[in-house]
């Protein structure tokens, strides 16, 4: 069932260039970026049991790397962007978790919300680096040497970039998969259940619990450097606190117990956003309140109702 | 010499308007053990309540001297009118991990962000000159508006008025022993469900009282929520999570911090506020005068 289902979806994500129109396939751009983003996010927050308010961090130095890189270093290569942007995550992200690893629940959140708008204002101020609330243009990657300079930006976006992005979600899902199905995965389960038993039976509660953070880091990167190709800009935005928010309102609304959770609440959330916006200029209201809903009436997300729907049906 | 002392006077008047906000998430948290998000948003809503307010009361012939006593209780209305409504929704949380707590005070960011828009309009909103109705007090070289003091003042009085309350009253003590351990205090005949209301409420209406005194003096615009909440966490961080003296501390600290940066180096600005988050809980992770975690 499950298998059917995810085949079903890929089969649907290949074919949607072809017969959808352009506006909705440069929709699904941004929601491939939350769901690899969100892959790493859930690592630390479902399966770690640690909530970051922060993360948004990460989405943004994945995207003014990309920024940096291809606006003012002149590296073109998409490889090279994705890699060295994961990179200087994981770097900006060692002190971050050291310091934020001693704790947990609300003060681990708070600390990474700290981190995150330490992040917002140096973007914010320093004009000269980081072009304040303008930010940096980014430029066009070529996909594994090819610029494919005949086709337009949008041409490209939902082209060759699309598949590529589409390739990319699909390999970094399955290597979520495996870590979370390894042993290594197995150490964070119980860290998330007991932290103490497991600290007993010799996990090293810390250095696991910043292991999974590098690694979140590293997913938040890459999803940040697709959505800045997508959009074209990297700006301050991407790091505010808000932002963090709405990557936790994403995963929740996904269901965060499930693995696949988040990346259903990666698409619903673009396109609940996009037809709210097109809908009234009061869209935020309505975000808040179907978050509320979700908070108060369905707390296991999508996944959730879809299995109590699944269940009931077999009885039926 | 002048400069300085401009910055004392700007720096604890925020300050002033700072403790308000971080006094009410204090409570809260230290009570009901919910770090409250909207709590900016509260304070966004008593400064463009404040404004229509006391826009209302001129229109009825109030003279504008008035203004003060009109913000205070259109903070005061607004604080008892929504808490109690917004803390029945947070009640269907209450048993929940605290995950959901936090996502569904977002959740009311985002909704008061647009009750804002919705009721006044996407530009910011000001006061006029109203803040000179008081004249200003001279000290020296230096003159300060004299609506300025009347806050802190305003502040420190209410400061005194929560410790008293907390520690002198039946209901400051049984609060304090819902905060020390609920079950127990709900076993000794504490009614923790109307306990947790009136603590609600009460952070409630110091966010909008806060918001409401600093209109006079800074125009409310729509990013007023999310940015108070980043300086109001900053200020209860440095304090420590649940301390009332933390957050006086905190927000003296924050305040003058702000007031020097910007007139020293505007680019350090919130920088500088988060780099001594960070100091504070590398050094003394329970801040201040919190109590050790874990």
């Amino acid at each position: 069932m499950k298998l059917a289902f995810i085949v079903a979806t890929l089969l649907v994500l290949l074919a949607l260039p072809s017969v959808a129109q352009p506006y909705y396939v440069t929709l699904v751009l941004p929601a491939f970026a939350y769901a690899i983003a969100l892959l790493g996010f859930n690592l630390l927050f479902g399966y770690t049991g640690l909530l970051s308010f922060g993360h948004a961090l990460f989405v943004a130095i994945g995207a003014y790397g990309a920024a940096v890189l291809s606006s003012k270093l002149g590296v073109r290569s998409f490889e090279l962007v994705l890699l060295l942007s994961g990179l200087a995550a994981v770097a900006a992200a060692v002190p971050v978790a050291l310091l934020s690893v001693r704790y947990v629940r609300i003060f681990f959140g708070i600390l990474t919300l700290a981190f995150g708008m330490l992040f917002h204002s140096f973007l914010f101020k320093f004009y000269d680096l980081t072009g304040g609330d303008t930010g940096i243009r980014v430029l066009r990657p070529s996909l594994f040497g090819n610029g494919y300079e005949a086709l337009d930006k949008t041409a490209f976006l939902v082209g060759p970039f699309y598949y590529y992005c589409l390739a990319l979600l699909v390999a970094l899902a399955i290597a979520m998969w495996r870590i979370v199905h390894s042993p290594f995965g197995l150490h964070l389960a119980a860290i998330r259940e007991n932290p103490r038993k497991a600290e007993y039976l010799g996990v090293r509660v810390r250095f696991f619990r910043l292991i999974a953070f590098l690694i979140s880091a590293f997913y938040c990167a890459v999803g940040g450097t697709i959505l800045a190709i997508n959009t074209g800009q990297a700006d301050p935005e991407l790091a505010y606190w808000t932002h963090s928010g709405e990557l936790v309102f994403m995963t929740v609304l996904g269901g965060f117990a499930s693995f696949f959770g988040p990346l259903i609440g990666a698409f619903a959330f673009i396109f609940l956003k996009s037809e709210l916006m097109g809908a009234t200029q009061y869209w935020r209201f309505w975000l808040g309140a179907i978050l509320v809903l979700i908070v108060v009436l369905f707390p296991r997300g999508l996944v959730g109702i879809g299995q109590a729907l699944w269940t009931k049906v077999r009885r039926a | 010499m002048t400069a300085f002392f401009d910055i004392v006077i700007g720096g604890v008047f925020h300050a002033a308007v700072l403790f308000l906000v971080a006094a009410g998430l204090q409570l809260v948290f230290g009570v009901q053990k919910i770090v409250n998000l909207a709590c900016g948003s509260f304070y966004a809503l008593g400064a463009y309540f404040g404004i229509s307010a006391v826009q209302w009361a001129m229109a009825a012939g109030l003279p504008a001297a008035l203004f003060l006593p009109v913000l205070l209780a259109a903070g005061l209305v607004l604080g008892l009118l929504i808490g109690p409504a917004i803390e029945a929704l947070l009640r269907t949380v209450y048993d929940r991990d605290e995950a959901f707590q936090l996502l569904l005070t977002f959740a009311l960011v985002l909704m008061i962000q647009d009750v804002l828009r919705f009721f006044w309009g996407a530009n910011p909103q000001q006061l006029g000159n109203l803040v000179m109705e008081y004249g200003k007090l001279t000290l020296g070289t230096v003159q300060v508006p004299a609506y300025n003091v009347l806050v802190i003042l305003a502040s420190i009085a209410i400061a005194l008025g929560i410790g008293a309350f907390l520690q002198r009253t039946r209901f400051g003590r049984s609060l304090r022993a819902t905060a020390e351990n609920r079950e127990m205090s709900e076993a000794l005949g504490v009614n923790v469900r109307w306990m947790y209301a009136s603590v609600f409420t009460l952070g409630t209406v110091l966010g909008t009282v806060g918001g409401a005194l600093v209109v006079p003096t800074a125009a409310a615009s729509l990013d007023m929520p999310v940015e108070l909440v980043v300086e109001a966490f900053a200020v209860v961080v440095i304090g420590g999570l649940g301390s009332m003296r933390g957050a006086l501390v905190g927000a003296l600290i924050v305040g003058l911090m702000r007031a020097a940066a910007i007139s020293w180096y505007a680019e350090l600005e919130m920088l500088a506020i988060y780099l001594v988050v960070i100091v504070v809980l590398i050094a003394r992770p329970a801040g201040l005068f919190g109590r050790p975690v874990e």
